[in-house]
């Protein structure tokens, strides 16, 4: 394995949000849901991005246009190059034969969206069912409705679905259903009430981490949350080794390597 | 079966086994200092501290090829106040902890060096030899003999700790250099420091991949020139070594050994066989020995000399 970006030409791009582009590449990545890559733009900086589609050879990664790296991405157009390298990381493990519940907070949702593809291709429909949970500040930032249509929306000012955050919801549901285990991507802070809230209610739980990536495969020590290397050892974790880690929730690090206040 | 004995002492510490991780590589937290100690690791050392934080170079800093590593990472760290605070009760993390300190001029390293002396560091290295940050190592004209010396002197007036320089592999006359470190009270020398710089170019992109275009090389690479330099580091300075460059198994860790090391810094072995790498390079270095009846690591140092 050479950990080293490769060129790939973007062949269609799609409209998720107005904040949210997804970009497609022809590619054959053996990619496990939950796993990130590492998006080059040479000259400029890489960063590291989920895949959030994979279909037949092509795999699309959605972008909120954030700061200045992801607007360069966003100002790409079909027949632009990428650099990509990856897939890295430790995905989601898939609980096949109960109740689930999927939670994505914000872009954090692109996290979770080739996980949904994956749950509801496998899962025992005698046994489970999978429900979609998406939260975001206001109805214009939701992406996937027409991907994911069962979906149930959360928004903080009520403009769609359910008015209030994603834990509240999920505390709705929990009053008429059981989830045997909750997987969850989004700001951190709602991750750590989602695992409070899965802990009080013996439901098995797995989150995707975010921090500063650098490397990408566990040299660096940049990605650090509590002896965990969330590039390598996540950025997946479950509620046990979330329950060790101490700076879960929060404290990250800067791209100094300091530790910090969330 | 006979007891194996892995122990070293270097410069007065002592160490359960010779494997050290080398500066660069996941030293950033106190965290993952103990978790690399927890896989075996004989001492453990941080990610290289200067007086102000800096943020290091944009990404990609770090990328691998066939034969290792090239990385120009920019020397990112929170700075030595805040570094300070983090590595507290260095006793928790179960080895040696080394310290190193980086500056663009000698008060600097004296600074940082002053700034962390409240903390139970069990040595202080002082790379002299990044090849690819401005105003630091070889961009800083610190390697030279009459820098080098300066530098090193600098540092002994304000710590009784242990020295430990660490040299580039790039200078040809890394003796003289070694020298000059003996004579300005250094403890021992750590060689060698990543090579070159080096570049690779994406030629679809046609631009080189790191940010800042040229970085160090580490790993296989490296690994015959780092045993060279150990080699006629040996012979040329009495002071011990620690051997660094490409060593991801116990032979490898053997032939550095037998070259002159009394310990070995691993870095890029991390990534080619997991942070686990330290464990597993001395089993192989136990299993070595066994076989070829040898009982302790001191029975090796400097084999291969005439």
């Amino acid at each position: 394995m050479i950990e080293q970006p490769m060129m790939v030409k973007i062949c269609d791009i799609q409209e998720e949000s107005p904040g949210v582009k997804t970009f497609f590449f022809k590619l054959n990545l053996n990619f496990e849901p939950g796993q990130f890559v590492m998006v080059w733009i040479p000259l400029l900086d890489e960063k590291p991005f989920t895949i959030s589609y994979i279909q037949k050879g092509h795999v699309g990664i959605s972008v909120l246009k954030r700061g200045v790296f992801t607007n360069a991405i966003h100002s790409k157009k079909i027949g632009d190059m990428l650099g990509i390298r990856g897939p890295y990381g430790r995905g989601f493990s898939l609980k096949l034969d109960s109740n689930s519940c999927v939670v994505g907070g914000g872009i954090g949702m692109a996290s979770l969206a080739t996980l949904v593809d994956r749950l509801n291709l496998v899962v025992d429909k005698q046994r489970g069912h999978v429900t979609v949970i998406q939260g975001a500040r206001t109805a214009a930032e939701i992406i996937y409705q027409k991907r994911f249509r069962d979906m149930k929306l959360c928004t903080e000012d009520g403009t769609a679905g359910f008015r209030g955050t994603t834990v509240d919801l999920i505390k709705d549901l929990l009053k008429k259903q059981r989830f045997r285990k909750v997987y969850t991507c989004g700001p951190e802070k709602m991750l750590y009430k989602v695992v409070e809230l899965c802990g009080e209610h013996g439901i098995e739980c797995e989150v995707s981490l975010e921090r500063y990536i650098k490397c990408g495969f566990g040299v660096c020590g940049q990605c650090d949350c509590s002896g965990q290397r969330v590039c390598i050892d996540g950025p997946i974790f479950n509620i046990q080794e979330l329950s060790r880690m101490e700076d879960f929730g929060k404290i990250t690090i800067t791209k100094t390597g300091a530790r910090v206040m969330q | 079966m006979s007891e194996i004995n892995l122990s070293v002492n270097l410069c007065g510490i002592q160490l359960t086994n010779p494997t050290i991780l080398a500066s660069g590589i996941l030293g950033t937290t106190k965290a993952l200092l103990k978790r690399v100690a927890e896989n075996g690791a004989g001492a453990v050392t941080i990610k290289s501290i200067s007086v102000e934080s800096r943020e290091g170079h944009k990404n990609p800093t770090v990328i691998t090829f066939e034969a290792g590593m090239l990385n120009a990472v920019g020397y990112s760290n929170p700075g030595v106040d805040v570094a300070a605070r983090e590595f507290t009760n260095l006793q928790d993390v179960g080895v040696p902890v080394i310290a190193s300190v980086i500056g663009t001029q000698k008060e600097d390293f004296v600074r940082v060096v002053e700034g962390l002396s409240f903390q139970k560091f069990s040595a202080i290295e002082i790379p002299l030899s990044c090849p690819h940050t401005p105003g630091f190592g070889l961009l800083a004209g610190q390697g030279t003999p009459q820098a080098t010396f300066d530098i090193t002197s600098a540092v002994r007036k304000v710590t009784k700790l242990p020295i430990f320089v660490k040299l580039s592999p790039n200078i040809p006359e890394i003796c003289t250099i070694a020298k000059a470190a003996e004579d300005a009270g250094a403890d021992a020398i750590t060689a060698v420091n990543s090579m070159g710089p080096g570049m690779i170019i994406n030629i679809e992109a046609q631009k080189p991949i790191l940010s800042f275009k040229v970085g160090g090389v580490t790993g296989d690479a490296l690994r015959p020139i780092a045993v060279r330099c150990v080699y006629d580091l040996y012979k040329a300075i009495k002071i011990p070594i620690i051997g660094v460059g490409g060593i991801s198994t116990g032979r490898h860790a053997i032939e550095m050994i037998m070259a002159g090391a009394s310990a070995v810094g691993i870095g890029t072995g991390v990534y080619s066989r997991g942070i686990d790498v330290f464990r597993k390079v001395c089993e192989e270095i136990s299993q070595w020995m066994q076989e070829n009846g040898f009982d302790s690591i001191k029975s090796i140092i400097g084999a291969a000399h005439d």
